[in-house]
């Protein structure tokens, strides 16, 4: 058993796991911030991001021992401090960019790392960067609708180009 | 000026915060205390006899708390199909026996023969890979032409690999092919509908959990339908009294279908967890979902159109060979039949029409309802030998499609396939179609696109579909096994406040902000009031669930008349607190008043009475405000609609990518319009990925060559468009109170003959006029070597 220990949404935890516990489940398990999900095997869908050290990772790839020391960031903790959505998840619930919520979370943390790093992104920037999240709802419509609100822009006006 | 709440408003979705904030608790969130871990040993070949199982290494690893293999269920219950068909010399199907865990034989790649209960799930894996199986390999049957040619079989004890040889409507036989023998011009199509992987986000998990002090059951699981996944347990598998078993099916992460059927991991779950007295859980591992979720679509048809030489269709017939893999899942016998040759006539007024399906076992996993369900085959064949058929006559395709609708003063009408249409206007449908996919355009951006060097294209097409499934006294007579009613309660408490429990469950479709729309303008008051309960057959009423896009129109409906129920008995109650007479008693917006006077109570105060009945006629009148309602359809409803797909080819690497979509539906009166685009949208996706992406293949062994998202082409956002969804041609469904059609599965029904249709016209545009059809998924591949053949 590996001991570790991290800061998760900005609080200190600890914890004791085997060397081939996966952060994901470290996080569902362990630490039971069950809004982080398991979606696939292979690292392709998406709906285990999360961000460690203000990067975007998907869970499922990285072990639990990799994050110790780590800063990492969940959808638990995204909220406004007053409990309110942010300027991301109000965008989804805004322009309905999300229906069985499964790959939400992953979407939602998805979209916080492009949009720190692109902040005024297009249509296909956003399409390419959510290549690695996979949603089975929505048919992406709605979801690149909120994430062009989410930055702020005219989303009729990016999306029309 | 939209409303901002009641029907016909957009409010947003208030199940929105929780799954936003991660807050949503699917089943596999749920941990229990005493949790212990289930992993299931499945066969890695596609057929071989089980010699033996050797579970000795795997019991006595670390943690290992229990192993079972089939023998331990050999005196259960098989999980049955829900479908009776008989062939067309009236003999039943073949009904081979599908047991909790393989007995003597594996039959899949996926095949589930053991199952290993341990502490801890890493150790149930451990102790799975111990187990030594000795499975003699034997040929596998997995094209469905060799598995009726004869040889192997999947089932030995049935003696063919034929399931059922269906006819419809086998009266019509003789008519149609003598129309098609005379007619002056006949059209006929081969074609594949590609087997799909339903893929829900959320992969299958179950937890099953014993009372050993009560005796009671408890199956926490990804279900559709908790009340049929119960009724199917206790009546068919483990005999388990259905008041002992308590199914709750919590944030579920999508269906698509695949969530309908009871799975073998739910009864072993709970019998696990009888016998050891903890909690068992388990979760698919998404390989896992490949194997052995319920597959969709795989047939292989050819179709023919007979029609006069201005276009006037004759008759349509129809030879299917349709995949039912190595199990009857629960509907997978009505999927090929009664959901796809009950819709061979399309929108059209063709006189005569046969349908025959053959449905054939193989050794792949079961194949069952997808979106739409039989509904996107008939479609796609249907629309797609249109497109030929107008090819060869040399008419346009819109043409030729208007020339042959039901017009709308022919409703309700009798179409050649057997249903009785209620309402529709499909030339209205095609007019916007027309207007708000610019088709008059089309010819400018073909210009603009060939001067790239690439090819445009534009497909349309038309559908029909048959929802709101579905009214018992019918699908009786055509073999289902149960009842497909809804219903709902409607409980006003003493405060006011209303929970409605359903029986419909939510996976995305938004249910707990639409239903309350409904209730929220019949009765007065704010929505915001107003809670949907679902999913929990110890809260809810029996409903059916929710699947072939029945939730608002037959669920919806007992939402109507329990609330009527509710406003009945608050009238009486009114009258009495008013001291007037309940004739007298008016209900508008939230007030009880009496005509002509200034006497009028609140709802609220009514519900109060009800729960504290001081000075209460309780001779007359039950304290309480609550009504149940069972709601069974007159008839399906058919919602329709017309499509239009722009593509562009590019000539040098056969890759298409979609311009333009246009989606124009009729799903009649329209409650929430934000929830209705959205599942508009889902289903385009879902569509135009079997059009272009997806395709579920096994090799000549049996071995599933598409098992992971790596290997199986999931439509990602930078393979889909923006979608223009239209539902503003509205013929409300006549026979139920709402109006509504349903309209979870349009997208993925109307939209793969559009694409393709499309493909073919950019080809065409190339020079490639003899290039006919192409086999979805019509990959660069697919379109390289049509144009380079």
């Amino acid at each position: 058993m590996t001991k570790l220990s991290m800061t998760v949404n900005g609080k200190p935890v600890s914890g004791n796991v085997e060397g081939r516990t996966l952060l994901v489940d470290f996080l569902r398990q362990d630490l039971h911030l069950t809004g982080t999900h398991v979606g696939c095997d292979t690292s392709q869908c998406g709906a285990c991001t999360v961000h460690v050290n203000g990067v975007a990772v998907k869970s499922c790839t990285m072990l639990a021992a990799e994050a110790d020391g780590a800063d990492v960031a969940t959808i638990e903790g995204q909220a406004n401090a007053d409990g309110s959505l942010n300027v991301i998840q109000q965008a989804f619930q805004d322009h309905h960019g999300l229906q069985c919520g499964f790959c939400t979370p992953g979407m939602v943390m998805a979209t916080a790392d492009l949009l720190k790093n692109n902040p005024t992104p297009n249509e296909a920037d956003v399409r390419h960067h959510l290549d690695g999240n996979i949603c089975r709802c929505t048919g992406y419509h709605n979801i690149v609708k909120a994430v062009l609100a989410a930055s702020g822009q005219d989303v009729d006006a990016v999306a029309a180009e | 000026m939209p409303k901002d709440s009641g029907i016909g408003a957009s409010p947003k979705r208030r199940e929105d915060i929780r799954f936003l904030t991660g807050l949503g608790q699917y089943t596999d969130d749920i941990s229990l205390t005493g949790e212990t871990h289930a992993v299931f040993a499945r066969s890695q070949v596609a057929t071989g006899i089980i010699k033996s199982i050797d579970t000795s290494a795997a019991e006595n690893m670390p943690g290992v708390l229990a192993v079972f293999t089939g023998d331990d269920f050999v005196d259960v219950g098989g999980n049955p199909a829900g479908w009776l068909i008989n062939s067309r010399d009236g003999e039943p199907m073949k009904e081979p026996k599908r047991p909790v865990l393989a007995h003597g034989k594996v039959r899949h790649v996926g095949d589930a023969y053991a199952a290993v209960i341990a502490e801890t799930a890493e150790q149930a894996r451990d102790a799975a890979e111990a187990i030594e199986a000795d499975i003699d390999e034997q040929p596998a049957v997995v094209d469905m032409k060799s598995a009726l040619a004869g040889g192997a079989l999947v089932h030995d004890e049935i003696g063919t690999n034929q399931c059922f040889d269906w006819g419809w409507i086998e009266d019509n036989r003789a008519a149609t092919d003598a129309a098609i023998k005379s007619a002056p011009h006949v059209t006929t199509l081969e074609l594949v509908n590609n087997r799909l992987v339903p893929n829900a986000m959320e992969p299958r998990a179950s937890t099953g959990v014993f009372d050993p002090g009560t005796g009671d059951y408890t199956l926490y699981t990804t279900s559709q339908n908790p009340h049929l996944t119960r009724l199917l347990i206790c009546a068919f598998v483990l005999g388990i009294p259905e008041n002992k078993l308590r199914v709750v099916a919590p944030d579920v992460g999508g269906g698509f279908g695949s969530k309908i059927y009871h799975y073998g991991e739910e009864a072993l779950v709970l019998s696990a967890a009888k016998k050891l007295g903890r909690p068992v859980r388990w979760t698919a591992s998404r390989s896992e979902s490949f194997l052995t979720d319920a597959h969709g679509r795989d047939h292989v048809t050819k179709i023919e159109i007979a029609c006069e030489k201005d276009g006037t269709f004759l008759a349509f017939r129809t030879e299917t060979m349709a995949n039912v893999g190595a199990y009857l899942s629960n509907f997978s016998t009505a999927t090929p039949t009664f959901l796809h040759g009950t819709l061979m006539a399309g929108n059209y007024t063709v006189p005569t029409l046969y349908v025959n399906v053959k449905a054939v076992f193989t050794n792949t996993a079961p194949v069952d309802a997808y979106r739409g369900a039989g509904r996107p085959e008939a479609t796609y064949s249907l629309e797609r030998a249109i497109d030929k058929c107008a090819q060869e006559l040399g008419m346009d395709p819109l043409a030729l499609r208007r020339k042959n609708f039901i017009k709308p003063d022919q409703f309700p009408y009798a179409a050649a396939a057997g249903l009785e249409y209620d309402t529709g206007n499909y030339h209205a449908l095609v007019d916007k179609l027309e207007e708000l996919a610019d088709l008059s355009g089309f010819e400018a951006r073909r210009a603009a696109t060939k001067a790239t060097g690439k090819l445009r294209g534009i497909g349309v097409n038309t559908y029909i579909e048959a929802c709101g499934i579905a009214p018992s006294n019918l699908v009786g007579v055509l073999g289902s096994r149960v009842g497909l009613y809804d219903a709902a309660t409607v409980r006003v408490n003493a405060t006011g406040n209303i929970s409605v429990m359903v029986g419909a469950h939510s996976h995305g479709q938004g249910h707990e902000t639409a239903f309350p729309q409904v209730v929220a303008d019949m009765l007065g008051i704010d929505e915001g009031s107003i809670d949907i309960v679902h999913g929990d057959t110890s809260k809810i009423p029996f409903g059916m669930g929710t699947y072939g896009s029945r939730s608002l129109a037959v669920c919806g409906s007992a939402v109507v008349r329990a609330t009527e129920k509710i406003i009945n008995k608050a009238k009486k109650i009114a009258a009495h607190m008013m001291e007037a007479s309940e004739q007298d008693v008016e209900f508008s917006e939230g007030q009880f008043s009496i005509a002509g006077t200034d006497k009028s109570v609140g709802f609220g105060d009514v519900a109060l009475k009800a729960y504290i009945p001081h000075n209460f006629p309780i001779e007359d009148i039950e304290p309480g405000l609550e009504e149940t309602a069972f709601y069974d359809p007159a008839n399906f409803t058919y919602p329709a609609g017309a499509y239009a797909c722009e593509v562009e080819v590019d000539p040098d690497t056969g890759k298409v990518t979609i311009d333009r979509f246009t989606a124009v539906d009729d799903f009649g009166n329209v409650i929430n319009p934000m929830i209705v685009t959205g599942q508009v949208h889902g289903g385009l996706a879902q569509g135009i990925g079997q059009a272009l992406l997806e395709n579920c293949t096994y090799d000549e062994n049996g071995q599933i060559l598409s098992a992971s998202f790596m290997d199986y082409a999931m439509p990602r956002a930078s393979d889909l468009p923006l979608y223009t969804v239209d539902h503003s041609c509205q013929t409300p469904c006549t026979h139920n109170p709402l109006g509504v059609k349903g309209c979870g599965e349009a997208g993925a029904i109307g939209s793969p003959p559009a694409v393709v249709n499309a493909v073919i016209n950019a080809l065409h545009s190339g020079g490639h006029t003899d290039v006919t059809h192409i086999d979805m998924p019509v990959s660069p591949a697919r379109v390289w070597a049509a144009m380079n053949s």
